[in-house]
């Protein structure tokens, strides 16, 4: 059953809650009370759909992918999320957040980010509400996302480099967590995607789910049978997911594959995981037997974590949605595939969601998939190119 | 047994009118074969806070995640570090309270957790990502097993949290003495006295106070209010610095005799 929202204690069915230490918990009971109140507020949603239109630049397209789909013999509708400003879906979330800090009057936001896009998201939502802000940053997503380190600075963004651990996503959200803890009273958590403790996972996808919607809005005769989005922690698959739930249409996740599920090298939370606590709720996550998690695997290092956001975690218990992998070379090959037939170059991110497609196409053939494109691959390029040789 | 040790162990500081020293220390640091003479080393103590090392510690600074991460790498596995807890207090004859993250309780569940603990001989659990509204399983769990539940107040802590958490008959509060993770501070941000006045008007429930308390200035300042004091980050970093074990255990030493006599 769809959840408008998630019960008193912030669970998704068994998953979600608020395992956060106490001294966050006056601000997530804060934040959950300012939301409530903004969100049922027709000024607040006002403005907020003004600042998607007008800044944001929405609602993005979504059109067919005619030579995909043809080379695929599966008719392709691509949601442009890449042509919102700062060039992914992150962005809907920053400026909501950011308009939410504004009621609250703090007046600092920091962030996690690890392919960039949310740290940029919230670098210029920062920069446009003239907040202060700093983003975590693991190490290796540093070199390997470098163009975005680049925008963040440029426009105003402290970014702090993560060593502990492996240096990617997971290890950048505890640090930012660490970091609200200490200075919680004049600072806000912007966090990127469906994940942390409640109202985390409920905010971000209700600021999301604009994604659903619109593309609902703008379906016309082609009505997509399958709906199909990249999930790390699954903002862009809440987006879209959840406003489909009410159409019928099958909806599949994309996890990250890494160099295969048999390798132990994946970021696939839903596929390979088992419930537990990771990053303030309960949730799929990578594990071993003593509850210590395990770093995941990818070459997206928008992927690359090892837990999902606790309302996917109830859809897949429910069936609502299903989840699958493709691997980072099947993703490589999808960006590929979508540069030369429709002249998009994806994020390796959202080249999962193409890759599955293309591996499934005959399962698939003679059906409408709506692909969620959930951002733009510029900032992959010098990443695609070293891996590729054309450097 | 259980519980009751803590119980009598503040009964007694209070009728002594003195500050408990209760430090903290990584389990399987440097690594689980000479963990146990690091803890022997320490002096004064009235109880140990052993750390069951987890790989994403939210609630811990610099010092405590690398002492972690280093236990971890040197094979500290949860059944190791318990065990490691049992020899410490079958030598010290010192109470135990066992702390870590909610996922390596939920992963064994919280009955099993609870009585390998119990198995142990730990008095009280502390899981550092547990808030009231999330510890029924887990406190239910370690008092069925005997145990007493820690509960944190925090400066941020408004009265109603407070009220209900003293009224979970926690077997004391952890006061978190200053806004922040685990870990040294030169400057104090004063919290807690206010902190404590307000946790003494809903409770007179034991009240320890810990986080950024590392030196013995430090420490003697939360003499007029706290019934004991957590040194974390402080020992440990000896540990993660010295070139021999012998070395690291003369640092822990030499510390904690100054922190129990600066409570005394």
């Amino acid at each position: 059953m769809k959840l408008d929202r998630p019960d008193d204690r912030g669970r998704f069915g068994a998953y979600g809650g608020r395992f956060a230490p106490e001294t966050l918990m006056p601000a997530l009971d804060e934040l959950e009370r300012a939301f409530e109140k903004a969100w049922a507020d027709d000024s607040f949603v006002t403005r907020y759909k003004e600042l998607l239109n007008t800044y944001v630049g929405r609602p993005t397209p979504q059109h067919l992918a005619p030579r995909l789909s043809e080379h695929l013999g599966v008719t392709v509708l691509l949601k442009r999320e890449d042509l919102a400003h700062t060039g992914a879906h992150k962005i809907n979330n920053a400026i909501g957040q950011g308009m939410l800090v504004q009621v609250m009057g703090k007046r600092r936001l920091i962030a996690e980010t690890g392919a960039g896009q949310h740290g940029v998201a919230t670098a210029t939502a920062a920069a446009y509400f003239g907040l202060e802000c700093a983003i975590y940053m693991g190490q290796k997503d540093i070199e390997r996302q470098r163009l975005n380190v680049y925008r963040m600075r440029l426009l105003g963004a402290e970014v702090i480099p993560v060593t502990s651990g492996a240096g990617t996503l997971k290890d950048a959200t505890n640090e930012a967590m660490r970091e609200w803890v200490r200075s919680v009273e004049y600072t806000h958590y912007t966090i990127g995607s469906v994940v942390g403790p409640h109202p985390f996972p409920w905010i971000v996808r209700e600021f999301q789910k604009v994604i659903g919607e619109e593309s609902i809005a703008q379906l016309g005769d082609l009505r997509p049978d399958v709906v199909v989005a990249c999930v790390g922690g699954g903002s862009n698959a809440a987006g879209i997911f959840y406003p489909y739930l009410d159409t019928g249409a099958d909806l599949v996740g994309v996890e990250a594959g890494g160099l295969g599920i048999e390798t132990g090298k994946h970021g696939a939370s839903i596929g390979a995981g088992t419930p537990g606590v990771l990053h303030g709720s309960r949730t799929y996550m990578l594990q071993d037997a003593d509850g210590q998690v395990i770093e995941a695997h990818s070459v997206s290092a928008g992927l690359d974590y090892p837990g999902v956001g606790p309302e996917h975690s109830y859809f897949a218990d429910q069936g609502m949605a299903r989840y699958e992998s493709v691997t980072d070379e099947e993703a490589l090959d999808a960006v590929d595939l979508l540069a030369k037939t429709e002249g998009i170059i994806p994020a390796i991110e959202s080249a999962h969601a193409i890759a599955w497609v293309a591996r499934e196409r005959t399962a698939l053939a003679g059906k409408t998939v709506l692909i969620n494109l959930s951002g733009r691959g510029d900032k992959d390029v010098e990443q695609i190119a070293r891996i590729r040789g054309m450097a | 047994m259980g519980a009751d040790r803590l119980r009598e162990l503040f009964a007694t500081t209070r009728a002594e009118n003195r500050t408990a020293f209760l430090p903290f220390m990584t389990a399987g640091l440097p690594n689980p074969d000479e963990s146990l003479s690091v803890f022997a080393s320490i002096e004064g103590a009235d109880a140990f806070e052993v750390g069951i090392p987890y790989s994403d510690p939210l609630m811990d600074g610099p010092t405590i995640q690398a002492a972690g991460q280093a236990a971890l790498k040197a094979g500290t596995s949860l059944s190791r570090g318990l065990s490691i807890a049992s020899e410490v207090t079958q030598t010290t004859g010192k109470p135990v309270i066992i702390m870590t993250y909610a996922n390596v309780v939920f992963q064994v569940t919280p009955a099993r957790f609870a009585a390998m603990a119990a198995d142990a001989g730990a008095s009280a659990v502390i899981v550092a990502d547990l808030p009231i509204d999330e510890a029924a399983p887990i406190q239910s769990a370690v008092e069925a097993a005997g145990l007493g539940m820690v509960l944190f107040v925090a400066p941020t802590t408004d009265e109603r949290r407070i009220s209900d958490i003293v009224a979970a008959n926690p077997v004391f509060v952890y006061g978190v003495a200053e806004l922040g993770v685990t870990g040294e501070r030169t400057a104090s941000g004063g919290h807690a006295a206010n902190l404590s006045k307000r946790v003494r008007a809903a409770s007179d429930v034991p009240l320890v106070m810990g986080v950024g308390i590392s030196t013995p200035e430090q420490a003697a300042a939360m003499r007029p209010f706290a019934d004991g004091v957590i040194v974390g980050s402080a020992l440990v970093r000896p540990v993660l610095e010295a070139s021999t074990i012998e070395a690291a255990r003369r640092d822990v030493a030499s510390i904690s005799r100054k922190i129990a006599e600066a409570l005394r």
